[in-house]
């Protein structure tokens, strides 16, 4: 609680103190009426002088003025009781959001709590704290065991585990050795780190984390448009109203019965106490705020309610393969040896023919053979077609179909949609092949099924890929539709003609690892850059950035823009239908204050409760 | 340009309500209020910037005089 809440709340207690006095002893009338009062001057000072500064001012829509007509006119009325309840109850829901609001603010930000408050930077005698952003480019920090990294950077030296979950929200900790990057904002568990900072603090992850956070709340959601530009009219159109009651039905029922103004005068202000839009107002941004702070606590970045709002319209979903669905690293998928040979074997010659080669595919050789690489000579390289070496002394051929053919080998047709296939001989003879691709994520399979599941009707696989792969990809995935061979720029054509054929009401998100994507993330109606960690054009053109590379976190993305945009439209039909039904109702003298408190304060407090849902995405 | 300024408003419609009389001051391109993070930006010309805050600023005080708005 703060001071300013703190107070206001001993005024509520005081002043319900006194209310309650009053209304239970036994007192006579005057000393009643007195303490109706002193409490109503109690809870009331600040709303009646801010009515009376406002009203100077020309502001006649303001809500002080209108709740302090409203219980002022109570009192005239004779009803002190209700005059009293209404301002108490009006502080109180006022307090409450307050409250409500405040509480979210600091949950929000203390999940992006990610600013460091000092880095480590070696002297002569030890280690001095200073302001990160002094520090410059090319500087040696160290990051104690359980400090937080301050800058970006590459280990010189350590090894440790880093906790990225204030970044990712994965919670098993990151490996890091010597030569490895560093983000900043994540936490050194174990070891003692140095490491050689490769961006000043403006340009650090955390600083563009906390900007593009702090940023959101700019690009304002529809919804919220229009219940501020409702709010602009509902406040007028039922002050008036109220005054045309107070003076209408009089005038041809009974003008001159004091009782028939009495009725309609306390009708219409009834109206007054409901004329306020506040929590209407506060319940949409309140709701969008706490989604995209729940979404963050998740490692899901939205840079606005906007996007927010436009992924829950999101039908068709087209994708990037390379980086997106899949690895984007070549490794060993399968080897399969002929008789005679065993699959360690043909791996082992494969690797060691292919020994000097910095080619990918000999890279994934390599990586998938380990330490079991054999000696090798007299290495001869046929471009396009493969390597010839002497291994151990036996002749190895490694490469395509064409270069065993050219060698007068005969071996069986192996290939594969999915990747490359390396053929092997062993002095003259086929000794098998081994499958090299790109691997497809472990999850992207549930998580092609979990889109679908929250109701994605189509999704597309963009690539720059050739057809067979890509086609293949998307058979073993589940995703409905191909597009193979293109550019850059056929990518972005593609995606206008699949924008084109869409409803109004159906958006497409394009989601991509943000390497060379950047065209397309801007042009499609939400673009969302996976992987995004470290990659500042990615984080520029995206209109959602997911901090790891886990697939599965667009569906998540899209469940909680579900959720979110579901309370916002509970809370703003809910507030209105109750505020227009009880208007009508007191119309026709059915209702009485008790009631207009109810729809006032009653739904603010229920559709506050509800937006602080979205803050547990 | 676009400047940010910290802003110290009581309510989600005293919000609307400060964004309304900014947008509607000559020069301005863009104004957002958010009451959520009590932040201001205004987009507008660098050469009216400094107009448009004081003009701003003087508004804001005779429509809404709880709402603080802080220039650095």
């Amino acid at each position: 609680m703060t001071k300013k809440q703190k107070k206001m709340l001993t005024r509520i207690v005081c002043a319900a103190l006194l209310y309650a006095l009053a209304l239970l002893l036994p007192v006579p009338e005057p000393v009643r009426l007195a303490l109706f009062v002193t409490a109503y001057l109690i809870v009331a000072w600040n709303v009646l002088y801010k009515a009376v500064r406002n009203i100077g001012n020309g502001q006649v829509f303001d809500e002080n003025f209108l709740m302090a007509v409203a219980s002022l006119g109570a009192f005239a009325l004779g009803e002190h009781s209700e005059a009293v309840a209404v301002m108490l109850f009006y502080q109180v829901g006022e307090w409450f959001q307050d409250y409500a609001v405040n509480r979210s603010r600091k949950s929000v930000s203390s999940l992006m709590d990610l600013r460091p408050d000092y880095a480590n930077i070696e002297t002569g005698d030890g280690l001095e704290q200073v302001d990160p952003e002094e520090i410059e480019e090319g500087t040696v920090i160290v990051v104690k065991p359980g400090e937080r990294v301050p800058l970006d950077g590459v280990v010189i030296s350590g090894t440790s585990r880093l906790d990225t979950s204030a970044l990712t929200g994965e919670s098993v900790p990151r490996q890091i050795k010597e030569g490895d990057e560093v983000i900043s904002g994540c936490i050194n568990e174990s070891g003692l780190l140095r490491v050689k900072v490769t961006k000043e603090f403006e340009n650090s992850t955390v600083a563009r984390i906390l900007d593009l956070v702090e940023n959101s709340a700019e690009k304002k959601s529809r919804s919220e448009a229009f219940i501020t530009k409702f709010a602009k009219y509902y406040t007028p159109v039922v002050v008036f109203s109220a005054l045309a009651l107070a003076i209408l039905p009089p005038l041809f029922t009974g003008i001159g019965q004091l009782e028939v103004w009495k009725q309609w005068i306390y009708r219409a202000l009834t109206f007054l106490v409901i004329s306020c839009p506040c929590a209407l107002v506060l319940s949409v941004p309140l709701s969008f705020f706490g989604g995209i702070g729940g979404a963050s606590r998740k490692g899901i970045l939205i840079k606005g309610g906007n996007y927010l709002e436009a992924l829950c319209q999101v039908k068709v979903l087209a994708m990037d393969k390379t980086g997106t669905l899949t690895k984007g690293t070549f490794e060993v998928q399968k080897t399969v040896p002929e008789e005679g040979f065993s699959a360690e074997e043909v791996l082992a010659y494969a690797a060691s023919a292919e020994n000097y080669s910095d080619h990918p595919i000999a890279v994934s050789l390599k990586e998938a053979a380990g330490e079991a690489k054999l000696e090798a000579k007299d290495v001869e390289e046929t471009a396009g077609h493969g390597v010839k070496a002497s291994v151990n002394g036996h002749e190895v051929l490694v490469g395509n179909r064409k270069l065993l053919e050219k060698y007068g080998i005969a071996c069986k047709d192996a290939e594969n949609d999915l990747g490359t296939v390396v053929y092997v001989a062993f002095d003259g003879r086929y000794a098998g092949h081994i499958l090299i691709a790109d691997t497809i994520k472990e999850e992207a399979k549930e998580a092609v099924a979990a889109l679908k599941r929250e109701g994605i009707r189509e999704t597309v696989l963009l690539s720059g890929d050739n057809k067979r792969t890509a086609e293949a990809v998307c058979r073993e995935l589940g995703v409905d539709a191909c597009e193979a061979e293109l550019l850059p720029a056929d990518k972005v054509s593609a995606l206008e003609k699949r924008m084109s054929g869409l409803k109004e009401t159906e958006k497409l998100a394009f989601v991509g690892d943000g390497i060379n994507d950047a065209p397309v993330l801007m042009r499609s109606d939400v673009g969302i850059a996976m992987g995004a960690l470290g990659s500042d054009a990615a984080i520029e053109a995206a209109d959602i950035v997911l901090m790891d590379d886990k697939v599965t976190k667009i569906a998540e993305a899209i469940r909680i823009a579900r959720k979110t945009s579901r309370i916002v439209y509970e809370n703003i039909w809910f507030a209105i239908g109750i505020k227009v039904l009880v208007l009508l109702l007191s119309a026709f003298g059915l209702t009485n204050m008790w009631w207009a408190v109810f729809a006032d304060v009653g739904v603010a407090f229920l559709c506050v409760l509800n937006a602080m849902r979205c803050l547990n995405a | 340009m676009k400047k940010s300024f910290k802003i110290e408003v009581d309510c989600a419609n005293c919000a609307a309500k400060v964004e309304n009389i900014i947008k509607e001051i000559e020069g301005v391109e863009d104004a957002t209020v958010s009451f959520m993070t009590q932040k201001l930006s205004i987009k507008a010309p660098e050469e009216k910037m400094a107009g448009i805050i004081e003009e701003a600023v003087k508004r804001v005080a005779k429509a809404d005089p709880d709402t603080v708005i802080y220039v650095k």
